[in-house]
């Protein structure tokens, strides 16, 4: 992107959200990564859905691992703590932090080789205990910080920068998700804003694990002829099922549309996604149908996007856990410590 | 039967050995035993010895009798209760000369299976059974209190105190209750037909015991977390470790479910592996909650790169390590000292990190609790260094004590009022000269004291650098932090006379178990030992003090390759032939027999003290 360094000042006629936040306020330092990286892409549409939500940047806590998407968190939400944690192992230190305190909100960053790769486990076990979290995973199918490798996203047969053919299956992150159960799946196109601000949107008023997966094209090593992840071969086979407007509970549903384009998912907290159907027969609240669908296009070389499924009554670890409603960093000596009478009852009990 | 004459006559100073198959249920009997004859105020010293088995292997617990307090294992065995004919012929072997074999003698056994110089005493523990019980599990179970009864009546236990156990677990079922007292009375009355009790080897009623508490060093590590104020445990299972996380969610069950809402203030992650468990403390910790983990050997070699992450990121963890037989899977159920060097210097690049040796359960939940105080005052790793022996067995120590108006510690952490009194927050900046930062909880101020934190070179403010000057200062920093350890760490546990003596003798850990007892031996021979107990890494300059006071040391540890000498050697620059290592690392706890056995060879080498007469 531009190695310019923006002014401080804010110009007054910035729109500014509820809080009498700009955009600017959302924003972080300047990227280092390579001019028309698909990630700097999705950091803008991380910095617009927080802006457009309302939410004070502090209360967002953002982790990832190693990599180029890993290294995301600091060119977005500058005024947010953030955690560049080892490779493949931010699912774990994200479960951590959200037990301590579950009243911020979660936003984990990573990439296909640390998601996929090195990190499928925890990718996997922080999703099946329904993490309160967005996890989103800037899959470009290759390691760009090391030049080029391929990483488990890239699809059998695709063809590096270097002319090597891909040996191996791909994992399918997305699918991955949704039978590890994920309550939120998502995948989105770095290329497609529109598409992608809702998406993380509706993610982080998502109670539970929501993962969006976003093909982000590498332009330095993985947006050639023969890649499967590249701009224009994305934009060849999008498979778009739906648009989503994200409705919160406090706006009112203004967006026109045609009877029968659209679908309501009314959720727990009583908020509201809209969905403008692209698909008539896509529901995304059918598990079942929606492995059905996924699989058949991935046969056809189809790349889906959209919000893929959505548990509309999900809960997260914190339910599973039935831990106190207040964060758990926040209980004072009173809370935690029994004191020197009940530790007299159990020496008794130990004789 | 008439014992031999030199049959052994030892009241309250004697070790009867169990030898049971693994799953059989002879773990609660042999609990029952042990704990009547502390009833009665008699220490004793118990240990379990079992296979990394569910069901089948031979499986051994070992009781010590003794008066004196000693607690460790003493060696030798005086009686052997021979419950598995597997282990039936190296159970007969270990008995002193003039001791007992108790056995079930149902099936009579040929002469030369016993061994003249060992009183045989059979009961036909099977018969009994069959006779009484026509389920299998009830034979099966049955016969281990029948033989607790017969030994009730040999070893002179009483059975009072037994009933009063039965009580005590089967209150409210009242049918267990009733079975048991039977099946104790039939045990007894064979043994007082059949023999002449008690036997020369007996109990007696003291006063030895007074209140004193029986408990093991996992549960007490987990009390320790909850009086410590952990919030956050994240696990995975391995032996000897998971019962400490256990313990923590049963101890948290009743003193941290809040009663008006029966919501819990403590969170308890089961993780998928030892990398996930500890990258959860470390989130946890990041969020400023309380959280540890608990683990083994094989566990630590899978956490290295996290916890040099959380030592450079400067987050603070609480790790358990309760030691087992190593190096790789190793021997899992037995006991070592042998992850000093592998948790000191853990992760790659220049690491150190604080360690704690609890030397019983007491110190155990003391220490636990320290643990958080001092990972949030030094915002690093904290290792509480268990064993096996303490961790698993049953120990009789004082009972544990806590002072209510003490508080948390929570170290140094920049609140939202220090930020708006426009506090300068930079996050690795030594504001005070002892290498400790502030530090700031997310979500702490809408536009103040955020950071990133990273494992990647960071100069003062937390800005990513790899300027080499930025680097060093940073690494001097963590090295001055280290300094300020020495001054919160538990001090070394030093014993000298006025003058004093030539040389001396350290040691650590569970080894505690077996050392008193050792030097009063080596007293009685005429060496006596200055004794340092080390209770902390990094040590105190009282250590290296003590060191160069003397001219030799005798370091005493449960390794082969002397890792404690290492750190010594290394951390106080230490000449290596002034400190003559005494090791053990079989598996099995150090005894008073080899520590006396192993100095008074090594002392006379190094001409010690004088080869005198001592007076009788």
């Amino acid at each position: 992107m531009t190695y310019l360094a923006k002014p401080k000042i804010h110009h007054p006629s910035l729109p500014k959200n509820a809080l009498g936040f700009t955009r600017r306020d959302y924003e972080g330092a300047i990227s280092t990564l390579c001019a028309g990286c698909g990630h700097d892409s999705i950091s803008a549409a991380i910095i617009q859905a927080f802006f457009e939500l309302d939410v004070p940047p502090h209360r967002v806590a953002k982790l990832s691992g190693i990599g180029c998407s890993s290294k995301t968190p600091t060119y977005f939400l500058g005024n947010s703590h953030g955690f560049n944690s080892v490779h493949g192992r931010m699912p774990s230190v994200l479960t951590g932090a959200a037990l301590a305190n579950r009243d911020l909100i979660y936003l984990g960053v990573s990439g296909d080789g640390d998601s996929a790769s090195i990190g499928l486990g925890q990718f996997a076990h922080s999703l099946r205990r329904g993490v309160n979290m967005v996890y989103i995973v800037e899959n470009n199918g290759v390691y760009g910080l090391t030049k080029g490798q391929f990483s488990a996203t890239a699809d059998r047969g695709s063809k590096s920068k270097r002319g090597a053919i891909n040996l191996d299956e791909s994992i399918d992150l997305a699918m991955l998700a949704l039978t590890l159960g994920a309550t939120f799946v998502a995948r989105g196109f770095s290329g497609d804003k529109a598409q992608l601000v809702p998406l993380i949107k509706a993610a982080v008023e998502h109670k539970g694990a929501a993962l969006i997966d976003i093909v982000s094209p590498c332009v330095a090593f993985n947006n050639h002829a023969g890649s499967t992840k590249s701009y224009d071969y994305v934009r060849e086979h999008n498979d778009a099922v739906n648009r989503l407007d994200f409705i919160s509970t406090r706006e009112e549903i203004t967006a026109d549309y045609a009877p029968g384009e659209t679908r309501d998912v009314l959720l727990h907290d009583g908020g509201t996604i809209r969905l403008r159907k692209l698909n008539d027969d896509y529901d995304p609240t059918d598990k079942v149908g929606v492995t059905a669908f996924l699989e058949a296009r991935r046969a056809a070389g189809e790349v889906v996007t959209g919000l893929l499924y959505l548990h509309p009554h999900s809960t997260d670890l914190h339910g599973a856990l039935d831990t106190v409603a207040v964060p758990l960093n926040s209980l004072t000596d009173a809370d935690l410590v029994p004191g020197e009478e009940a530790l007299a009852a159990i020496n008794a009990g130990l004789r | 039967m008439t014992p031999p004459s030199t049959a052994l006559s030892r009241v309250n100073d004697f070790v009867v050995k169990f030898a049971n198959v693994n799953g059989s249920g002879s773990a609660s009997a042999n609990g029952l035993f042990a704990k009547a004859i502390l009833r009665m105020g008699v220490p004793v010293a118990a240990r379990n010895i079992f296979p990394s088995n569910i069901q089948g292997l031979p499986t051994w617990f070992e009781v010590r009798v003794v008066e004196a307090g000693w607690r460790g294992r003493r060696g030798g065995v005086d009686m052997a209760v021979a419950m598995n004919p597997q282990t039936w012929d190296k159970d007969l072997a270990e008995v002193d000369a003039g001791g007992y074999v108790f056995y079930d003698s149902t099936r009579p056994l040929p002469p030369s299976k016993l061994r003249a110089d060992v009183t045989p005493i059979g009961v036909p523990l099977t018969a009994i059974c069959n006779a009484e019980y026509s389920d299998p599990r009830q034979r099966q179970l049955f016969k281990n209190i029948i033989y607790l009864g017969a030994l009730s009546a040999l070893l002179d236990i009483d059975p009072a105190e037994i009933e009063k156990l039965f009580g005590e677990q089967y209150k409210g079922k009242e049918a267990l209750l009733d079975s048991n007292r039977k099946a104790l009375k039939l045990g007894r009355d064979y043994a007082l037909a059949n023999f002449a009790c008690p036997l020369p080897v007996r109990v007696q009623r003291s006063d030895k015991v007074g209140d004193r508490i029986f408990i093991d060093g996992n549960s007490a590590a987990a009390l320790g977390c909850v009086y410590g104020g952990a919030t956050v445990a994240a696990w995975y299972p391995i032996t000897p470790s998971s019962s400490l996380a256990e313990a923590f969610a049963s101890h948290c069950r009743k003193l941290r479910t809040d009663k008006a809402t029966g919501k819990k203030r403590y969170a308890i992650v089961q993780a998928e592996d030892e990398l996930a468990s500890i990258g959860m403390v470390i989130g946890a910790a990041w969020n400023g909650a309380r959280a540890f983990t608990a683990t083994s050997g094989p566990g630590i070699s899978l956490m290295q790169e996290f916890l040099g992450l959380a030592y450079f990121a400067e987050i603070p963890a609480v790790l358990f390590d309760v030691q087992r037989g190593s190096p790789s899977t190793g021997m899992p159920t037995r006991t070592q000292q042998a992850d000093l060097l592998c948790c000191a210097y853990a992760s790659h690049g220049d690491t150190k990190h604080v360690m704690l040796f609890p030397e019983d359960p007491k110190e155990s939940f003391e220490f636990a609790a320290m643990a958080f105080d001092l990972a949030d005052r030094l915002q690093t790793p904290i290792f509480v260094m268990l064993d096996l022996d303490i961790g698993m067995q049953d120990w009789l120590v004082d009972p544990f004590e806590w002072d209510d108006s003490r508080r948390m510690d929570r170290g140094k952490v920049m609140t939202a009022t220090m930020l708006d009194a426009g506090r300068d927050f930079g996050r690795y900046l030594d504001v005070d000269g002892d290498g400790i930062p502030y530090r700031t909880y997310p979500g702490t101020h809408a536009s103040k004291g955020g950071y990133f934190t990273r494992g990647t070179t960071k100069d003062r403010y937390a800005k990513y650098t790899e300027e080499g000057p930025a680097y060093v200062d940073n690494m001097q920093r963590l090295q001055r932090k280290f300094e300020t350890a020495k001054e919160h760490v538990p001090a070394p546990a030093v014993q000298q006379g006025t003058k004093p003596a030539k040389s001396g003798v350290i040691w650590f850990g569970s080894t505690g178990a077996a050392m008193g007892e050792s030097l009063a031996a080596l007293e009685a021979e005429g060496i006596r030992l200055d004794r340092l107990r080390i209770r902390a890494f990094p040590f105190a300059d009282a250590v290296a003090e003590f060191i160069h006071a003397h001219e030799h040391v005798f370091v005493v540890e449960q390794n082969r390759d002397a890792q404690m000498k290492s750190l010594l050697v290394n951390e106080c620059g230490i000449d290596p032939a002034k400190l003559i290592s005494i090791l053990h690392y079989d598996g099995t706890p150090v005894t008073a027999r080899y520590i006396t056995r192993e100095i008074t060879e090594k002392a006379r080498l190094f001409n010690v003290a004088p080869l005198r007469k001592v007076a009788p």
